[in-house]
């Protein structure tokens, strides 16, 4: 169902699957009891919000287009709607009238974190059992708090870590010996003696 | 608009309008077309537990392509391909391109135009 025809002539160069039909959603849809077990819609709610003629009453349109909605959905037929709202008032404008027409669900939101992936979803069911509601993507690495580690450093820690070598043990002796070779120094060559722990007496 | 479209079309948002259907289909012979789709019987089956089987027979009547189709649902319609056949050559391969569709209370007709009805109210009308 589209207001212009030029979508719907699109509509038809594309030869997409299904009927077609210029009609104005807000004035109801025209459709026998009972008809339909889905329903999909894709950026279209949002322009229920406006008033595009004097006469036009955007809360009693959204409150025709659901009611009229809810008669020709099965028991238990699910509608899921993904819309743009502007605000968070026409978020509670559209969310009241489909409750006051009778319909069951809620509001699932995924990537509610990012501003360009973020998509809005009223996900509406009629009667049939009560559902449960679609989990929004997006949100498994949000936690309630700040992240934080639960070990503590301690200083100890940290030392055993990033130790320079002990003064005097055999890696210090070694290191040293290098570093005065380097700098062109006379150094004891190295043996079997270099560094060797001593009796404790020394 | 295939009749498996007008099967589901009511005038029932018109104010004053109780059920508002079936709506009449009035169309000049040569804006109706056949065209080919496939075959599906798992579809064609599941769809007649939703069609009105008579408004179906009517409309398919009005048009002059209701040869073969029994006037009333057989009882094993599930199983009986022949059957289905013939359902769905009524329901998905008649198309009317240009006409109208009246309805049956008011007598308001909604024009069809390139195969798409126009249920466009006027503000008198909502």
């Amino acid at each position: 169902m589209d207001i212009s025809p030029h979508m719907l002539d699109v509509a038809i160069e594309r030869e997409t699957e299904g009927g077609l039909l210029l009609s104005d959603v807000g004035e109801g849809c025209p459709f026998r009891p009972g008809t339909f077990d889905g329903v999909i819609s894709i950026s279209a709610l949002q322009w229920l919000c406006n008033a595009d003629k004097k006469y036009h009453n955007p809360a009693k349109r959204l409150y025709k287009f659901f009611a009229t909605l809810y008669a020709s959905m099965s028991r238990g037929a699910r509608a899921v709607f993904q819309f743009y709202p502007e605000n968070s008032s026409q978020v509670e404008l559209i969310t009241a009238q489909s409750m006051r027409a009778g319909f069951s669900g809620g509001l699932v939101v995924d990537f509610p974190n990012s501003t360009k992936a973020k998509k809005i979803f009223l996900c509406l069911f009629s009667g049939g059992t009560s559902q449960q509601l679609p989990k929004g993507v997006g949100t498994e690495n949000r936690q309630k708090q700040i992240q934080y580690s639960d070990s503590r450093r301690t200083e100890r820690n940290k030392q055993t870590k990033q130790r320079k070598p002990l003064k005097k043990s055999k890696e210090w002796i070694v290191d040293k010996k290098e570093r005065r070779k380097r700098q062109g120094r006379e150094v004891r060559p190295d043996s079997k003696y270099t560094g060797r722990k001593r009796k404790t007496k020394f | 608009m295939k009749l498996i479209t007008h099967n589901m079309l009511t005038s029932n948002i018109i104010k004053g309008v109780t059920k508002g259907f079936p709506l009449k289909i009035v169309a000049p012979t040569d804006k109706v077309q056949i065209v080919e789709v496939d075959f599906n019987p798992e579809f064609t089956s599941r769809m007649m537990h939703k069609l009105d089987y008579d408004a179906l027979y009517t409309a398919a009547e009005t048009l002059g392509h209701s040869e073969g189709l029994p006037k009333e649902v057989v009882p094993d319609f599930e199983t009986n391909e022949e059957f289905l056949k013939k359902v769905h050559h009524v329901l998905m391969q008649i198309e009317v391109q240009e006409g109208e569709l009246v309805c049956p209370e008011t007598g308001r007709a909604f024009p069809i135009h390139n195969g798409i009805p126009n249920m466009l109210l006027k503000e008198d009308e909502v």
